[in-house]
């Protein structure tokens, strides 16, 4: 489902790419830290898997077969930064070399195949498998409902993304419906796949299952008929952190585009009702819609109160809610790190493979 | 490996396009799908101008129209969902060939088909004259992280390697009778697709330490630095001047 030219409107095209921009920007960063410099040969093999293993057909019933698209399947196996990374560099070949997909429209195919679907496998896999018993058949369960959920939700990515900038004003319920519906089914084809494959690699080399890597079983050695556990190895001395200003330009630079766009261009963004407040509109159906709880807030209907100019109002209100969202999420992401500081010695000996 | 990694896709010729740096090539082939992206859809006359724009530059490499428009066949999948806009889109209806159709899904389906195929003939155009070893060079050019660059080019040059190890698995399954006809072998193609991926990432660690035994520290040393002369951008950029010119005028006319 690569996304061709002229399908989402200009800017809202640019706005993805930006957005692709930064996952990709982000992923260089992650993989870095996880692989140093053996990032290039692994990523770039790891990718020629991916782009092989979409070659290989799955025959469905008579005449009929699909392949995978491999994106729950590179999270799983490396890890959300080199699966995104992967995923991207392989819709970059394809839309350079082989015109699959539109250069345009880069940006909106990294968002939704390959920051969507991998993300949201990533984390359905580690939910999972925290959750569930740790044994090799909990991991195959993971991988299946993650690969099940992630496809689906690409569909329903790019059903938002179409309906903020698509080209055409199709009713947005007929797209959801129709995107989410079909991608149910492919999403079945990809879990059985998916679950299978992390199957056959977590029962020859586990080790190689990124997000798995906490189920290996402790090495027990037999002392006395016996079984002992092994003495933990030594923790190799702490990856030494990488400086800081670098990050911090990153986070500079996202912050202010973010603020740009928040600010300016909803400044100058059209004032018309969305696709879905059209459709709800036009068929009636939001005479029975109830305010919205937050209705009576200072930031409803994305403008400020009190401010007459209604372009100036709603790019200042762009701007105080991305300076919320970025304080919530520092703080989400900073408590985070924190819990994190406090069991120290898992991370190191798995980094240390 | 081998074989000048010279992918299928490309055309080997000497042409005025041929011998423009892939940088030149790469900018302006982006610049001119953006501009035919934000063209208004209205502006009939103007695709019809892109579209000789296209054949002309096409006409410069020397690639021959029938290459072209089979290349274009990627395109079907989204040519059907284009068929159906019309029948799907709510709106004023209107008759064509005794059916009714609905008028902005025409003005869709005909946006989605016009400005799509024009993207994926500009790209053919790119691929079908650049070399990939100077595509990788010319992205490293336009900035693209290094890093990103060096995975790209790892993966097409492993990219035979590996799926000629796919092959050889498909080959080693079917000469002890296995035949894939339905969902029930789908356990055996996924234990081929998990040793292909296991067999891909022991390569890669085999690559690394080849390199790193060659003193590899993290970055690729450039040794053909490619470089622009001015009449080479001003050559390069007359298709996306042209077509700005084109996209200007559809806007005021």
């Amino acid at each position: 489902m690569h996304v061709p030219d002229g399908f989402i409107d200009a800017p809202l095209s640019a706005v993805a790419g930006v957005v692709a921009a930064g996952a990709v920007a982000v992923s260089l960063r992650g993989a870095r830290r996880e692989l140093d410099e053996r990032t290039a040969p692994l990523a770039g093999l790891v990718a020629a898997f991916v782009f092989a293993v979409q070659m290989l057909n799955f025959p469905v019933a008579a005449g009929t077969s699909g392949h995978l698209l491999g994106g729950a399947l590179a999270a799983i196996l490396v890890g959300p930064y080199t699966g995104v990374l992967c995923i991207s560099v392989v819709l970059l070949m394809q839309g350079i070399l082989f015109a699959d997909g539109g250069l345009t429209a880069l940006g909106v195919n990294i968002t939704v195949m390959g920051l969507v679907t991998t993300v949201v496998a990533y984390v359905l896999f580690r939910g999972l498998t925290a959750v569930l018993p740790r044994t090799r058949r909990s991991a195959t369960v993971a991988a299946f409902v993650a690969a099940l959920v992630s496809v689906p939700a690409a569909a329903a990515t790019f059903t938002l993304i179409y309906a903020v900038g698509g080209t055409t004003d199709i009713p947005i319920g007929k797209v959801l419906t129709a995107m989410v519906g079909v991608h149910v089914l492919i999403g079945i084809g990809e879990a059985v796949i998916t679950a299978l494959t992390v199957g056959a690699v977590i029962a020859v080399r586990p080790d190689l299952v990124h997000a798995a890597r906490g189920l290996a079983a402790p090495l027990k050695l037999r002392v006395d008929g016996v079984l002992v556990d092994a003495p933990a190895a030594a923790p190799a001395p702490a990856a030494a952190r990488r400086a800081g200003p670098s990050t911090r330009n990153v986070w500079a630079t996202g912050l202010v585009a973010a603020f740009v766009l928040a600010g300016f261009v909803s400044f100058y963004a059209s004032a018309s009702p969305d696709g879905l407040e059209k459709v709800a509109a036009d068929k009636g159906f939001d005479a029975e819609v109830e305010e919205h709880a937050a209705a009576g807030s200072p930031l409803a209907d994305y403008g400020v109160e009190d401010v007459g100019d209604p372009r100036l109002s709603g790019g200042l209100a762009g701007v105080i809610g991305v300076g919320a969202t970025v304080a919530v999420g520092s703080g989400v992401f900073w408590a985070v790190r924190r819990r994190r500081q406090d069991e120290p010695a898992e991370a190191v000996l798995t980094g240390s493979r | 490996m081998g074989a000048g990694h010279a992918h299928k896709l490309y055309r080997h010729a000497h042409s005025p396009v041929h011998d423009l740096p892939p940088h030149c090539k790469l900018a302006a082939v982006f610049g001119f799908v953006l501009v035919v992206v934000s063209t208004p859809r209205e502006a009939v006359w103007a695709f019809a101008l892109y579209a000789v724009l296209i054949a002309a530059v096409a006409a410069a490499a020397r690639i021959p129209a029938g290459f072209l428009l089979k290349r274009l066949v990627i395109e079907v999948p989204f040519v059907a969902f284009a068929v159906l806009m019309p029948f799907v889109v709510p709106g004023e209806q209107t008759e064509i060939l005794g059916v009714s159709v609905s008028v902005p899904g025409l003005w869709g389906a005909w946006n989605v088909l016009a400005k799509g195929t024009l993207g994926v003939a500009a790209s053919v155009v790119l691929a079908s004259t650049t070399e990939l070893r100077s595509l990788l060079l010319g992205l490293q050019r336009l900035r693209l992280p290094p890093l990103l660059v060096q995975i790209a080019s790892f993966m097409i040059r492993y990219g035979d390697v590996i799926a000629g190890e796919m092959r050889r698995m498909s080959i080693a399954r079917r000469s002890r009778g296995f035949e894939a006809r339905g969902v029930r072998q789908w356990g055996v193609l996924a234990k081929s697709a998990g040793a292909l991926f296991i067999r891909s990432y022991e390569r890669g660690e085999r690559v690394h330490l080849a390199m790193v035994s060659r003193g590899y520290t993290g970055t690729m040393p450039v040794i053909d630095e490619v470089t622009a002369s001015r009449a080479q951008w001003a050559y390069a950029g007359a298709l996306p001047l042209l077509a700005l010119a084109i996209c200007l005028l559809g806007w005021t006319l």
